[in-house]
């Protein structure tokens, strides 16, 4: 078998072992263990300051961006440790994208802002590939219909919903393997909400999905398998239980994944 | 208890109940009339505020013109195209401020080519690379004080280092390294606001896209922060435009009867050659001083006006 076989046979497209990540002396998440499975969409749930975020974040080395955080352990993606010295954090995050709680577009022109990820990569495209890729990755995001007839508007005149596909389409641009969505819903009314989740399930068939959500119906009606965090007795993060979204919500192993899921805290 | 005897029990409640929330709506807007009095008092001294600041503005800005040109009180016009095409001469009615502006058109395109690129590729340092260690606070308290060090010390500096270290002398040069000196600090710290004022959303969003630093910063980051920059160093130029003492510290000179035939050569400016008008004790000199004056404002103006031209275009350009 070759590395090339492996690589196909590997079900997962991320794992995290046993990653801890500091702020400074503060441990905000331990230990985690988590197999992140190709194309499907893995929904992170638990209470504020549970650490899920920040295991989001652990996962294309956002946390690289915060002076004082520092991550032990390993992320696997393709078997390699992301955290590995010579690893270089920029290649990384172009293959493993990220879509904010916020709607952040750039106050550049729509197409601007689906070609930036592409022009900062060095992608030498003609002006037909460059379109013909901005086509693609609005149409991937469901906004095409929508802007095709105002491409050179700014970005931030279009509504929330749609400024928050704008950046899926962004994300999608540089054609990663992994969409990392922190909360991206939250900033969104509940139509555009279901307009994202219903663009989720379509890109599930190409990529792999990590989500974290605060809204527990979201990950149960919206994602695959969910994992459950919470914050420990020294306020350090930590994943409780990890599992298929049917069997977390309806037949959950541990007490305080069935308590928090039944409303009882959080 | 009966139950007419419970409808009257309730209808009570029910009432102190209406007339407790009544006096809570009645406590909550209490002292309307004096809360709005209130706001009236500070309106009106804040436009008095501005009366006043404009007020003298004006006075100064007619006074000035009227002096120059005789516009409203009659007299002699000093403005004239002798004004700007003459050298300074012993006589008041031959002369003029031609090496005046030309040295300060010189001196002031040579600061800013000096002082932009230095002040704001240091405030992307700071802002942007820099690690919060105590070597980049001990940097940022000095600049934050640089930006308040009387200018005739800079004067100082210039004459040791530019004039006689380098060998500069008094040259267009060392007026220009000069002035720059003055104004790094300002734009330094203008630049570091307009730049820490870019949302931390889109430096991760550009991150995010697998963009590196300097990527962030040149495509992201000032785009945003351009409009900001531009306002705070023009407005440090503009500073830079009405000084004369350092200038007359380096030993700019005050009679200059001829054009800088290149950046090595002596110079005037115009504040110094107002300054030197104003000290004559013909009274023909002090009207050349008021058009100079005026000359000076003029030019403030028009690089102020380029200034907003510059931040409208910039922001628009997206």
């Amino acid at each position: 078998m070759t590395v090339h076989d492996l690589e196909q046979n590997n079900p997962n497209a991320l794992e995290a072992r046993n990653m801890s990540v500091y702020y400074g002396s503060f441990r905000a998440v331990k230990n985690v263990n988590l197999a992140i499975e190709k194309n499907r969409i893995t929904a992170l749930i638990g209470p504020s300051g549970c650490g899920k975020s920040t295991v989001l974040r652990s996962f294309n080395r956002m946390n690289d961006l915060v002076p004082s955080a520092r991550v032990e352990g390993e992320v696997l993606f393709h078997g390699e440790n992301i955290y590995a010295p010579g690893v270089d954090p920029v290649n990384v995050r172009r293959r493993i994208g990220m879509v904010f709680q916020k709607p952040n577009p750039f106050p550049k022109s729509i197409y601007e802002n689906v070609a930036y990820g592409p022009r900062v990569n060095g992608w030498r495209l003609s002006k037909r590939e460059m379109d013909e890729l901005v086509e693609r990755s609005l149409r991937g995001a469901a906004l095409w219909d929508e802007v095709k007839d105002k491409l050179n508007q700014n970005g931030l005149s279009l509504s929330g919903g749609q400024q928050q596909r704008l950046c899926i389409a962004r994300a999608l641009a540089i054609e990663p393997e992994v969409i990392l969505m922190d909360e991206p819903c939250s900033a969104l009314d509940p139509i555009s909400t279901l307009k994202i989740e219903e663009l989720m399930f379509e890109l599930r068939r190409n990529y792999t999905i990590v989500i974290v959500t605060h809204n527990m119906q979201q990950a149960s009606r919206a994602s695959d398998y969910t994992a459950f965090f919470l914050m420990d007795s020294d306020r350090a993060g930590q994943l409780i239980e990890y599992g298929p979204t049917a069997q977390i919500f309806q037949n959950p192993k541990d007490e305080r994944t069935e308590q928090y899921i039944s409303g009882r805290f959080g | 208890m009966s139950t007419q005897e419970r409808l009257r029990d309730d209808a009570k409640e029910a009432a102190e109940l209406i007339t407790s929330i009544a006096d809570t709506v009645d406590r909550g807007s209490g002292n309307l009339k004096w809360r709005h009095f209130k706001g009236t008092i500070l309106s009106v001294i804040g436009w008095a505020s501005i009366i006043f600041g404009l007020g003298v503005l004006a006075i100064l800005i007619i006074d000035v013109i009227n002096r120059a040109t005789g516009i409203f009180t009659g007299g002699q016009n000093w403005l004239t195209w002798d004004f700007f095409n003459n050298f300074d001469s012993r006589f008041a009615q031959r002369a003029g401020a031609k090496a005046a502006i030309v040295g300060t058109l010189y001196t002031i395109s040579l600061t800013i080519l000096f002082a932009f690129p230095l002040g704001v590729a240091a405030a992307i340092y700071l802002e942007e690379y820099a690690n919060d260690n105590w070597f980049t606070r001990l940097v940022e308290i000095n600049i934050s004080n640089l930006a308040a060090v009387p200018s005739i010390i800079y004067g100082l500096l210039g004459l040791q280092v530019f004039a006689r270290w380098l060998m500069l002398d008094r040259s267009i040069i060392t007026g220009a390294l000069t002035l720059a000196l003055l104004v790094v600090p300002i734009i330094i710290v203008a630049s570091r606001e307009s730049i820490r004022a870019v949302p931390l959303s889109l430096r991760q969003a550009s991150y995010a896209l697998g963009a590196t630093r300097w990527q962030t910063t040149w495509y992201v980051v000032l785009p945003q922060a351009i409009g900001g920059i531009l306002t705070g160093s023009i407005l440090a130029v503009s500073r830079a435009i009405g000084e004369a003492a350092p200038l007359i510290t380096i030993g700019a000179l005050t009679f200059v009867p001829f054009l800088p035939r290149n950046l090595f050569d002596i110079f005037t400016v115009l504040p110094i050659q107002i300054f030197n008008w104003t000290s004559r004790p013909q009274d023909d000199f002090r009207a050349l001083a008021a058009a100079g004056i005026v000359v000076l404002l003029a030019i403030l103006l028009t690089i102020n006006a380029l200034a907003i031209y510059l931040r409208i275009r910039y922001q628009k350009r997206y």
